[in-house]
């Protein structure tokens, strides 16, 4: 670092080793991982004793060394630190070497690099700075290049950034001249240049150099530099001058540490952890007073007994050394095994997830993967979900799915064209044979229909062999449109800039291509004018209905009327729809609007105005053809997830960078916006004002609607209208004028507005506002929020929002890489949320609960004690019990709870989402809870400490032995408390699995194996000084007075708990206790429950409805071209290498099979359960039962 | 379940498909349900009712007898002279007359007990050395420094059996004396041997080994604790094996009671004559006090305490009571929760239905 501070800039000197080495530059190996053998240690100490608990625990170890201070022996802190310390050390560990591996795996993959002229295979990481590689063909590039000279002509060369950026559509890249013309490997040898750069830098678009070559000086951009990360695509190979290696590139200056997320019980845990801090000190106190007033009334006569330590000479300096002791005493209420026991469970809980079934994608062969192990109880508390919606909530595969030709409908059964057409594209499917017969027998118009497809587009093909073509489509559903037509025997073949050549029908055509009138957002169509072979002359147009309908001949009104309904008809499913029409064209025509389009083209002022005037012209007295439905594939069951995650009040925003329309559409189609929505508001205003305004209206409108309708519940109160208004609405906003909502004088009212709405459609958005939108919700509705998407525009939000869920499989994997979570299908969501986070959260929270409790009931007893022994920090247990209770006595039965317990079956929390309300109202663990498990602690302790007190100080054994003595006392205490909290986490456990009652009982029977061991001959033997309590164990425990102590300081402990619990069950029940009571009686009759309950409910029963209403909602296609199309591109003829290339991406990336997954759908489509998701997903008509819990 | 084998095919990746991974282990998931809480309560109440009536009745059928002896009878003198440390080194006797009215039948218990001295301070129990009192050669010589300030005399010996425990040993010695309605008084004899844990006896202390030499030399170049009159090893002069650390009251001592106001063992009845062969027969009684160990200073009373024992020790009234009480307040709850279940709760009314 210092090295850029010192050259504000970089000198490569290509093929020159020993100059570079001058400056010595980071060489191109990378390391990411921490530590190596030798430092691992200190280090890692280091590291952890950053923390404030080990240092804690560091400090009270120093403490004990203190002879005077000293209430416990070192041992009894030493041995849990050491324990946690390890665990931590063992984890960082293994973290460390799958890193070093990975380094290893990256360092050693083999480049070629130019030495003395001759190309040699080495490792990457023995690449240096100023050397030149080659590079082939699907190569990743080793270090940031300047690219040399390419196989390509003009030095181009072609990248996929999907590694660096997430964006997977290919970039080209294009040498400076000079050195594009060192072809071969001996000139590059001999190249000598010199590159003056910026220091390396974390900018991924630019970069700014200055090559010195034979005394002249040629600028360098970012279009000459190939990054490290970035894979050559469709280029043989180039040859590119390492600027920057290893940890100086690009890539690595950009993998920053993400930031660290927390989650709430986190926070809470801290905060708690303070208070009993606070408490501790207290305590300590409290002792302390009790201390001096009782050396100074009975300490001071009791001396010549026991004459105070040299350095205490009064009772005020034995109370300040008392309070050290009995924070040392004390300690374990601050337990050094809580965050261990937390980070073992929220593992547990992670691996649980890994291995879900539920959630393993066979088609991509992708399970569920939880990418940090920090969060999983958050994902029970999930109130917002911001959703991607490419690739996420889509598949981003558009599917020509119906049509109608000339009044007739067409698409119902699947259809195989293989023997029909043997350039058929094999991944196609569509349903309506009457549609091929129609083909067959040579129906005009629907050749007509068919020719148009093939011929009306801007898509480029690519043919490899005979028969194998490829289509590169600017988008998908233009890409669908031609493999239609391809496989109902129109086959685009190839284009020149003045040709179109298909195959219809077996038969090769070619049309002259005359002019292409794109497509751009206002025309909303788009026109090809071709000659055919016999030389007549035919428009071709389609477009969205709304617009091409206007346009047509009147003579059309009849079939206008019947396609329409059609139209209608594929809108209502959801289906993105294009109109089709052709116009038949005179010679006499065409030359006259030729001359005037020529006009316009090259007019020098409103080119684009004439043009679209000229453009206008012809597009006129067209004759309707028909209409094409295409459908943007949802992913599998996102429409019922949607659903399933509502109902459990989860409001999901969508977040998208498309359309208005497209993602109004798709709103629609997974069921986020329905036709009996109360108001679907839309907010597109581009100014202040008129945002202002549009939300002002929509608060307006959802407050008249609120004192219209009072909801069936009671009102609410005013202050709060808007969280409580049960009407639905939604709210479309667009990306101009979110960025005014979100504005610091808006903001307040927007959220206000958009979370009183059911769903929330957020479009045209930059990623950047993903990333406030997030903010925005963390910041003014203290709600914890989850982010999901696959792209690279998602990372932002991914990684602003409480929880990032990747979408894994579809783009690149940059938003996997920032995600906390990753799966490949949107559906598992639900069991995510529903099931793992669910279950988590609970677990989490019993485990806390219970946590704080034991360690309460363990140290208070010290405290109860201390007034009976004169305030000396004299331990009631054993020191080898205070060790070894919280890590060995009581640790495994509550991390089995932690782990392994359920209070439902995973499908009745996706029966019943409302289960997961609990988690969003943070029941089930918060200061309250923790006071009551303290108080319950407490009582414990009491009980704990007095009963035994007071049975054995009058109790003898039976042979005459008094039972006061401290050893039995301590055996009696112990016992007892092992027993009590054994019988507490016997009543929390709500599932007993075979590692629940071996733990459990494993406890027990281990507290009394090393009891025993610990009380034995043998021990004493060695070190009577250390184990002094020799005979202890069995001399007590044989008493039968000692067991009715136990038996009736249990009962104490116990009964009230138990009370208390059940008149919870029994008079307020939660749903959780509820559906475990019908699943106990096994009720087989659920009976239907006539109230509503509210609004929420409305919804529902529709989803599994196939269909939506008709309230005239025709959602027109043209919605998915994002850009101006490639019109202007192909018949200039420029580049044609090029064009094609960066459409290149689409149709590559596909290539696994969808046909599965088309099937699938469709058979999910027929039949309601979908055989796929077999039992995940939920059958929604199981609710009843909710209606109770809603009461 | 279709799971393909080895590490291909598009399930490779798959997760196993076991029960546990799946978190579908077989597991009983109780429930707090009326059929279940409410009759385990009434047993509750049953149980606790039950033992604690047995306990009762048990408690009953004990005797004890307790008699502080701090300024009663002659003994107010001793007080007086024990106030004084200068007179520690006289010998003060006194004696108490107290009357049994009914006979303490079975084996009679003795025991000192002491009020408000407190064995159980942190420093207290930790001035002690138990390798010294196990019999490490060693440690005799060189106790452990937890025995400051009672770890060397002030000739620099080490002290044995060094520390604040041993150092203030209980020295009163009793002997009681029967007065029958008729005849001579006769002495009641008293076991003081076998009073103590047997792993106390035989494992936690031991005498150094002493190959064919007398206690005397074994503990040569030690000093006895400062407030001893006699040196360790000649601490029973009747018995010469209850002698060194083995001694039965040292060994009583040392083990610290828990809390201020104990008793320790002082003797049993020796029922081998007559008229001791049924217990203590009512009459009047004296005890002969060698009054040595002073309370003063801690504002400590003391006393004696005669019992009887049942199979679970002895008098020991607060057990049976807590049951009983429990038992009733668990009953209480019970009707309670019964009354609530049955005529609020929401889970009764749906089984109801």
């Amino acid at each position: 670092q210092y090295l850029c501070a010192k050259h504000e800039e970089r000198r490569v000197r290509a093929n020159d080793r020993e100059y570079n080495e001058k400056f010595q530059y980071a060489s191109n190996c990378i390391m990411t991982s921490k530590y190596n053998i030798v430092t691992f240690l200190p280090v890692n100490l280091f590291e952890q004793f950053q923390e404030v608990a080990n240092t804690y625990f560091l400090f009270l170890l120093i403490l004990q060394l203190i002879p005077q201070i000293s209430s416990l022996s070192w041992f009894t802190t030493i041995v849990p630190l050491a324990l946690v310390l390890s665990i931590t050390a063992v984890k960082d560990a293994t973290d460390d070497y799958f890193r070093h591996k990975s380094d290893n795996q990256v360092n050693n993959r083999q480049s070629q690099v130019l030495i003395r002229g001759s190309l040699q295979n080495e490792k990457w990481m023995n690449v240096r700075v100023g050397d030149i590689i080659k590079l082939e063909n699907n190569q990743f590039v080793a270090a940031d290049l300047l690219l040399l000279s390419s196989s390509e002509p003009h030095g181009l060369c072609y990248i996929e950034t999907a590694e660096l950026d997430g964006e997977s559509n290919m970039k080209v890249r294009q040498s400076v001249s000079v050195t594009s013309a060192l072809g071969d490997p001996n000139n590059l040898a001999l190249f000598d240049g010199e590159v003056v750069c910026e220091p390396p830098n974390n900018k991924l678009d630019r970069f700014c150099g200055t090559l010195y070559w034979r005394d002249k000086k040629y600028t360098l951009t970012n279009q000459n530099m190939l990054l490290r990360g970035c894979v050559l695509r469709n280029t043989e190979a180039c040859y590119g001058l390492v600027i920057f290696a290893g940890p100086d590139t690009k890539l690595m200056q950009n993998s920053g540490r993400t930031k660290f997320k927390r989650t709430s019980i986190d926070r809470l845990m801290n905060t708690l952890v303070l208070w009993i801090f606070g408490f501790l000190v207290c305590m300590g106190v409290i002792l302390a007073v009790g201390n001096a007033v009782w050396e100074r009334e009975v300490g001071s006569l009791f001396q010549s007994y026991l004459p105070w330590d040299p350095p205490v000479d009064n009772f005020l300096f034995s109370a300040f050394l008392s309070f050290w002791s009995y924070v040392i005493i004390l300690n374990t209420v601050v337990p050094i095994s809580l965050y261990v026991s937390v980070e073992v469970i929220r593992l547990g809980h992670s691996y649980f997830i890994n291995w879900d079934q539920q959630m393993f994608c066979s088609q991509c062969n992708t399970p569920a993967e939880a990418r940090t192990t920090t969060l999983n109880e958050e994902l029970g508390q999930v109130e917002y979900i911001f959703s991607d919606k490419t690739g996420t909530l889509t598949q981003n595969i558009m599917s020509f799915n119906k049509c109608s030709i000339n009044g007739k409908t067409y698409g119902t059964d699947p259809l195989d064209f293989t023997p029909f057409n043997p350039l058929a594209d094999p991944n196609f499917c569509f349903y309506d044979d009457t549609l091929l017969e129609s083909v067959k027998v040579g129906d005009t118009h629907t050749h007509k229909f068919f020719r148009l497809l093939s011929l009306c587009h801007t898509v480029m093909s690519e043919e490899k062999s005979e028969g194998e073509l490829f289509y590169k489509a600017q988008s998908p559903d233009e890409g669908a449109l031609v493999t239609a037509a391809r496989n109902f025997g129109f086959v685009f073949r190839s284009r020149t800039p003045g040709t179109i050549t298909t195959t219809e029908m077996g038969r090769p055509v070619t049309y002259t291509l005359l002019a292409i009138l794109d497509f751009n957002n206002i025309r909303k169509r788009m026109s090809v004018i071709v000659r055919n072979p016999e030389g007549r002359i035919c428009l071709y147009c389609k477009g969205a209905d709304t617009v091409l309908l206007e346009r047509l001949h009147p003579c059309n009104q009849e079939l206008m009327n019947i396609t329409s309904d059609h139209l209608n008809e594929y809108a209502a499913d959801g289906l993105r729809t294009l109109a089709l029409a052709y116009r038949d064209l005179s010679e006499d025509e065409w030359e006259a609007w030729s001359e005037s389009h020529r006009c316009a083209d090259k007019a020098a002022s409103c080119r684009e105005d004439r043009l679209a005037a000229a453009y206008e012209q012809i597009e006129q007295d067209m004759m309707l053809l028909g209409a094409t439905a295409i459908e943007d594939k949802l992913q599998e069951g996102v429409p019922e997830t949607i659903a399933v995650l509502s109902l459990a009040n989860i409001k999901i925003w969508v977040l998208t960078g498309d359309k208005q329309e497209t993602a109004v559409n798709i709103g629609y189609s997974c069921k986020m916006l329905t036709d009996d929505m109360t108001e679907v508001f839309i907010i597109s205003g581009h100014t202040v004002q008129s945002v202002r305004q549009e939300l002002g209206s929509v608060c307006l409108s959802l407050s008249l609607f609120s004192l219209q309708c009072p909801p069936p519940s009671p009102p609410p109160p005013p202050s709060n209208l808007m969280d409580n208004i049960s009407g639905e609405f939604a709210l479309v906003i667009n990306g101009h004028s979110l960025a005014h909502a979100l504005e610091a004088d808006m903001e307040t009212e927007f959220v206000s507005t958009a979370c009183a709405c059911k769903a929330v459609i957020c479009c045209r958005v930059t990623p950047l506002q993903k990333a406030q939108v997030v903010e925005l919700i963390k910041k003014h509705k203290k709600a914890v929020t989850l982010a999901i998407g696959d792209g690279a525009n998602d990372v932002s939000m991914i990684k602003s929002a409480h929880i990032g869920v990747g979408i894994s499989g579809q783009e690149g994997i940059q938003a996997v890489l920032a995600s906390d979570y990753s799966f490949s299908q949107f559906r598992f969501l639900q069991r995510l949320l529903l099931v793992h986070g669910r279950w988590s959260y609970l677990r989490m929270c019993r485990f806390l609960c219970y946590f704080f409790y034991k360690n309460f009931a363990f140290t208070m007893v010290h405290f109860w004690f201390g007034f009976f022994c004169g305030f000396s920090a004299q331990t009631v247990y054993d020191q080898y019990f205070i060790t070894l209770y919280n890590i060995v006595y009581t640790s495994l039965p509550v991390l089995a709870m932690g782990i392994f317990d359920q209070d439902v079956p995973d499908q009745r929390s996706l029966e019943y989402p409302k289960l997961y309300e609990p988690g969003q109202l943070n029941l089930l663990f918060n200061k309250r809870e923790f006071f009551i498990c303290i108080a319950q602690g407490i009582y414990t302790s009491v009980v704990l400490f007095f009963v035994p007190c007071a049975v054995l100080s009058n109790a003898t054994q039976s042979t005459g032995v008094p039972l006061a003595d401290y050893q039995t006392f301590a055996v009696t205490t112990a016992t007892t408390l092992v027993i009590v909290v054994s019988v507490q986490i016997a009543l929390d456990t709500g599932f007993w699995t075979v590692i629940n009652h071996v733990f459990v009982w494993g406890s027990l029977g281990l507290y009394f194996t090393i009891m025993f061991a610990l009380h034995s001959q043998t021990l004493f033997k060695i070190f009577p000084n250390q184990f002094h309590f020799v005979g202890s164990a069995q001399s007590t425990l044989l008493q039968p007075v000692v067991w009715l102590t136990i038996a009736l300081a249990t009962a104490i402990c116990i009964v009230p708990v138990l009370a208390f619990r059940f008149l919870k069950v029994d008079l307020k029940p939660q749903l959780s206790d509820t559906v475990r009571h019908t699943q106990l009686v096994r009720q087989k009759k659920r009976k239907p429950v006539g109230r509503s309950v509210g609004g929420a409910w409305r919804g529902v029963g529709r989803v599994s409805e196939g269909r939506l209403g008709t309230r005239g909602s025709r959602r027109s296609g043209y919605a998915f071209a994002h850009q101006e199309g490639f019109g202007e591109l192909i018949t200039s003829g420029k580049n044609m290498r090029l064009s094609s290339l960066a459409l290149a991406n689409f149709a590559s990336r596909h290539s696994s099979s969808w046909i599965d997954t088309l099937r699938r759908k469709k058979h999910s489509h027929a039949h309601t359960p979908p055989s796929a998701s077999g039992e995940s997903s939920p059958p929604l008509y199981r609710l009843p039962l909710l209606f109770l819990a809603g009461e | 379940m279709g799971k393909v084998k080895g590490k291909s095919g598009p399930l490779a990746r798959r997760p196993d498909n076991s029960a546990f991974k799946q978190q579908r282990l077989p597991a009983w998931s109780p429930m707090l349900t009326a059929t279940t809480v409410l009759p385990f309560f009434y047993l509750m109440a049953l149980i606790c009712m039950l033992l604690g009536v047995w306990l009762l009745l048990t408690v009953q059928s004990t005797q004890e007898i307790k008699l502080d002896y701090t300024e009663a009878g002659t003994c107010d003198m001793c007080f007086e002279k024990r106030k004084n440390v200068s007179n520690a080194a006289q010998i003060c006797t006194c004696t108490v007359v107290f009357p049994i009215k009914k006979a303490l039948k079975g084996d009679v218990f003795f025991y000192y007990g002491l009020q408000n001295f407190h064995q159980n301070l942190r420093r207290y129990m930790d001035s002690r050395d138990d390798a010294q009192m196990v019999g490490r050669k060693t440690n005799l010589k060189n106790p452990s420094s937890y025995c400051e300030p009672f770890m060397k005399d002030p000739n620099g010996l080490p002290i044995a059996p060094c520390g604040a425990v041993a150092n203030s040993i209980f020295n009163d010695t009793f002997t009681l004396t029967y007065h029958g309605s008729s005849g001579p008084s006769i002495p009641v004899p008293l076991l003081r041997k076998g009073i103590t844990w047997y792993t106390d006896k035989n494992v936690k202390y031991r005498n150094p080994k002493n190959d064919n030499m007398t206690l005397a030399q074994v503990f040569e170049g030690t000093a006895r604790p400062l407030y001893w009159q006699k040196p360790v090893y000649e601490l029973d002069l009747l018995d010469p094996t209850n002698n060194g650390f083995i001694n039965d009251d040292l060994i009583i001592w040392m083990r610290e009671a828990a809390f201020p106001n104990f008793k320790k063992l002082y003797g049993v009845l020796y029922r081998a004559k007559q008229p001791f062969t049924k217990g203590l027969p009512a009459g009047n009684y004296t005890i002969n006090i060698s009054y040595n160990f002073p309370v003063q200073y801690f504002r400590g009373r003391k006393e004696v305490v005669l019992t009887t024992l049942t199979w679970f020790g002895g008098q020991n009234h607060f057990l049976p009571i807590a049951y009983l009480v429990t038992s009733c307040l668990i009953l209480l709850i019970a009707i309670i929760l019964t009354v609530v279940w049955w005529k609020f709760g929401k889970n009764g009314k749906r089984l109801e239905e």
